[in-house]
């Protein structure tokens, strides 16, 4: 069995300007939208309280909300989790109310109006551990992004090193956009698949990278262009085929993952896609601009022997 | 050219057995158990304490399927829950005939069902966290700020002890802010009080302030003392923690540090998470003081206490029967004086009561200050989180001696005579603390969550595999296999090291799972790619593993960086992912390259004349 039966190399180069633009425009909406929405950030983040609550028929929403608005506790958030008994319950977090307190009572209001309410799971966060994880956050990104430049700069170029990362980083503000636009809720898992698409991407953006270094050393002759074109359309297979795999698991976790894994599936889908897109065709044509030349990668001869086993 | 040397055919093996070995304990799920185990430091659990429980469990007729002691106590496994829950309570109420003082924890709990010979070699089942085994965890932030304050209250009063032991006139200690302020009538009382604080408390930072007419001193705590002070508050926060958990019976809990000011406890299968909360939440402390008698008569006096006008060194409050009092704040003795605490009832009016019973230093302590202070009140506070309250105020009637006190009056009922004995039997805690953090998670949705990661998993894999042995042909079915191998090593390694399991901690074998067959879809299209180049075989296959594996290294090292940057900055969760992405990178480069290879060279490698080898359709050129 063949997928791609590609004999000549497809010309992406050519096309150069026009991908780099699409990505420009996206890039630029993801953060128009960041900037003018936000993030929809779970009670991890901003602090409060999360609890599920399965009731044994069909929970009634609205009464809910209005018993516990009722009973005192401000700007309820309630809805559906997963079927139709189980619900999913916010409060935000309020200066001056123990943890304990505030679940304990919200249970005890909710079996008084109706005695099949089962307490799932409580999840409370403080506002200071809220703000750490969102700071952790941010600087883990941060050190991954140096720490993958620094490898990439060491194994390759800095210019492969830094188109990467560029490309790569577009890959997360891109994910980062569809959830402010679509207001997902962003939770840690959230957070975890962005980290790991991060880590994921940079992988194809790799083989490329490899595929440009062998071109130079086999193809002497040809100009830059062609080299990345072939670099790409020899690829290509293993591109679709690897991500498609990937995805498949990711589909998997879509489909039997349930409520607690949706949106780090849903990250993730997100981010193979453009994954794809910004290591092909954004990578690339970066490495291009930044004027890499055959000298970059072809090492003088003392270290031939090293390179020959790569 | 395909062919390993035997050591490696035989190091894959080896590998792949251990790999199925310590494995294998995690199919056996889990089975009930009832574990024993000491709740106090001098009392240890033996085999003596075996015999008891076989014998306390044959009389009652309850059938056991096993039994053992190890380093954490006696361990019986039993057939069902039913069982379990009855043979908790019998053997609860046979070790411990006092339910007021407990010597042994007896807790539910679940064992491994993986036949002995697995567990003589540490062959053990993962460790669920508490999303997949439901529980309760805590994040608790310890108020430093507080300790810090509650060590110089202490401070002021050992200050006035030292000058009165060296007969050093000063008009009066305060604690003002962090700052213990003395003040004297002259500089030469100063000058000497200086030295002898100095000589007394070495904690303690002094400076001269004031001036001539009104002499003072400022003492600070110093930074290291303070530092100290810190870390002992903390330790003693958790040591209080420990014995509170005891009190509720958990099986592994897990009580930590994190960071420099938190400590995580979680209760794994604790099901009444209110009362956890409750007993862990509850940062009670005793104090005894002097109650103003002078202000306290004066109704004018109390009038304006009660309007926030309260006199100098004097805190207002309200008493039980809603009587206002003030009280001095100076305190005579805090509940870090007290070895035991009894609810009990008094001997005369039967009411409820709390029997107290102090150390040497404050047995000596309380009887000075009973002696010069007959006829006064003292008042008996429960700090509860951060707020104090008056329990009650008796009149010293005479001197009390032995160190033996009784709380009692004030309308209390026995439930919180029991409550007031737990917490101050319990050990008071060095600084408030406050729950940052909670999850509690209940058994079914555990279950559902392993159900769900599971399935997740299973069908991504298969997916995987169908599509590498139709694309693939041979050479897919090998990398199925590796990638099996693959998986087989991660959960063998998981459970070696004992990591804890968590939800995204299973996303995460799906993830690598799905990451990892990128290095055979690359060998196997090098693999094509040569073999289209006109590369005999035997060729392709070589030249394909071995320009791959530069690929994969590179590829596999960024994806390394950004799991390593998770662990490192991630808490909780986020670390079991970070876990199991950068374990599963590892095995990965093992077992698609090595592992895959071995397969191939042991079906290819070793045939002298090879035309083909079914890898898919590589005919076109």
């Amino acid at each position: 069995m063949e997928f791609f039966k590609i004999r000549r190399d497809i010309p992406f180069m050519r096309y150069a300007l026009i991908f780099n633009i699409i990505s420009l425009v996206t890039f630029l909406a993801a953060v128009f939208f960041l900037w003018q929405r936000g993030l929809n950030f779970s009670i991890e983040f901003t602090g409060g309280t999360v609890m599920e609550v399965s009731y044994t028929q069909p929970a009634e929403v609205d009464r809910i909300r209005q018993t516990l608005e009722k009973a005192g506790f401000a700007d309820p958030q309630v809805q559906n989790f997963g079927t139709s008994r189980d619900v999913l319950i916010r409060l935000p977090a309020k200066s001056g109310q123990s943890s304990a307190d505030l679940s304990r009572e919200v249970i005890e209001k909710l079996k008084a109006d109706n005695a099949a309410a089962e307490l799932r799971r409580v999840e409370f966060v403080g506002p200071q551990v809220g703000r750490e994880l969102a700071e952790n956050g941010a600087l883990a990104l941060l050190v991954t992004a140096l720490g993958i430049v620094a490898y990439l700069a060491l194994r390759f170029e800095w210019k492969f090193g830094v188109a990467a990362i560029l490309a790569n980083l577009h890959d997360v503000v891109i994910i980062l956009g569809f959830f402010a636009f679509f207001q997902w809720e962003f939770t840690t898992s959230c957070r975890l698949a962005v980290l790991a698409v991060l880590g994921y991407s940079v992988n194809e953006s790799v083989v490329i990278a490899d595929r440009i270094r062998e071109n130079f050393r086999k193809m002497r002759k040809q100009p830059i262009t062609e080299i990345i074109d072939n670099a790409i359309t020899r690829t290509m297979s293993r591109t679709i085929i690897t991500h498609g795999s990937t995805q498949a698991v990711v589909l998997s976790m879509l489909i039997f993952g349930g409520p607690a894994l949706h949106y780090f599936a849903v990250a993730l889908t997100i981010g193979i896609c453009f994954g794809i897109y910004s290591s092909v065709l954004v990578m690339a044509p970066l490495v291009m601009w930044l004027g890499v030349r055959r000298e970059d990668l072809v090492r003088p001869v003392k270290d031939r022997k090293q390179e020959a086993v790569v | 050219m395909n062919r390993y040397p035997l050591w490696v055919y035989v190091t894959v093996a080896v590998a792949v057995v251990l790999g199925l070995v310590y494995t294998l304990p995690n199919f056996f799920g889990e089975s009930p158990a009832v574990q024993i185990s000491s709740s106090r430091a001098t009392l240890k659990v033996d085999t003596a304490t075996l015999g008891r429980v076989e014998d306390t469990l044959k009389q009652a007729g309850l059938p056991y399927t096993g039994i053992h002691l190890d380093q954490v106590g006696v361990k019986v496994r039993l057939a069902d829950t039913d069982t379990q829950l009855k043979a908790k309570d019998i053997l609860d109420q046979a070790l411990n005939p006092d339910p007021q003082n407990r010597s042994y924890t007896v807790a539910l709990n679940l064992l491994s069902a993986s036949p002995n010979w697995l567990t003589a070699i540490r062959a053990l089942p993962m460790y669920l966290g508490l999303d997949l085994r439901g529980g309760v965890h805590f994040l608790l932030q310890v108020d430093m700020k507080g300790a810090l304050t509650k060590r110089l209250d202490a401070l002021t009063g050992d200050i006035r002890t030292a000058l009165r032991d060296k007969s050093i006139r000063h008009s009066g200690v305060t604690r003002e802010g962090m700052t213990i302020v003395v003040r004297f009538r002259d500089p030469e009382m100063r000058e000497k009080a200086r030295r002898a604080i100095a000589d007394a408390l070495p904690d303690l930072a002094v400076v001269d302030a004031g001036d001539a007419v009104e002499p003072r001193l400022n003492a600070t705590i110093r930074p290291e003392a303070e530092k100290r002070i810190q870390e002992s508050a903390l330790k003693q926060n958790i040591g209080t923690l420990n014995k509170r958990v005891n009190e509720l019976g958990v099986a592994e809990p897990v009580i930590q540090q994190q960071g420099a000011d938190r400590i995580v406890v979680q209760l794994p299968g604790v099901q009444d998470t209110a009362r956890a909360k409750e007993i862990l939440g509850r940062t009670a402390t005793l104090e005894i003081r002097m109650v103003d008698e002078e202000s306290s008569r004066n109704p004018q006096v109390l009038f304006d206490a009660q309007k926030g006008q309260v006199p100098f060194g004097d805190e207002f409050y309200v008493e039980r029967q809603g009587s206002p009092i003030l009280v001095k704040k100076q305190v005579v003795l805090t509940g870090d004086r007290l070895t035991d605490a009894q609810a009990g009832f008094d001997s005369q009016t039967q009411e409820p009561a709390v029997h107290l019973t102090l150390d040497a230093t404050g047995a000596r302590i309380f009887r000075d200050i009973t002696r010069e202070n007959v006829g006064n009140r003292m008042a008996i506070l429960l700090f509860e989180k951060g707020k104090g309250e008056v329990i009650t105020a008796p009149v010293i009637r005479s001197e009390i001696g032995g160190g033996r006190v009784q709380i009692s009056g004030g309308r209390m009922s026995t439930t919180e005579a029991n409550d007031i004995a737990l917490l101050l039997r319990s050990g008071s805690l060095a600084a408030p603390m406050e729950i940052v953090e909670e999850r509690t998670v209940g058994p079914s949705l555990g279950r559902e969550n392993i159900e769900k990661g599971f399935n997740s998993t299973l069908w991504g894999f298969i997916a995987i595999m169908v599509f590498m042995i139709v694309y693939y042909s041979v050479f897919g079915l090998f990398s199925s296999i590796a990638l099996a191998v693959n998986l087989l090593f991660l959960i063998a390694l998981l459970s070696l090291l004992q990591a804890t399991l968590t939800l995204p901690g299973i996303a995460a074998i799906a993830l690598t799972l799905g990451m990892a067959i990128d290095a055979n879809v690359l060998i196997n299209e090098r693999v094509r790619e040569e073999l289209r180049g006109g590369a005999t075989p035997q060729a392709a296959i070589h030249a394909g593993y071995e320009r791959a594996f530069g690929t994969i290294v590179d590829s596999n090292v960024t994806t390394l960086i950004a799991g390593l940057a998770l662990l490192i900055f991630g808490s909780g969760p986020v670390r079991g992912f970070a876990v199991v992405h950068c374990l599963g990178i590892l095995t990965s480069l093992f077992s698609a390259v090595v592992v895959s290879r071995s397969m191939v060279n042991l079906f290819y490698g070793t045939r002298r004349r090879l035309d083909r080898i079914a890898i898919g359709n590589t005919s076109w050129k």
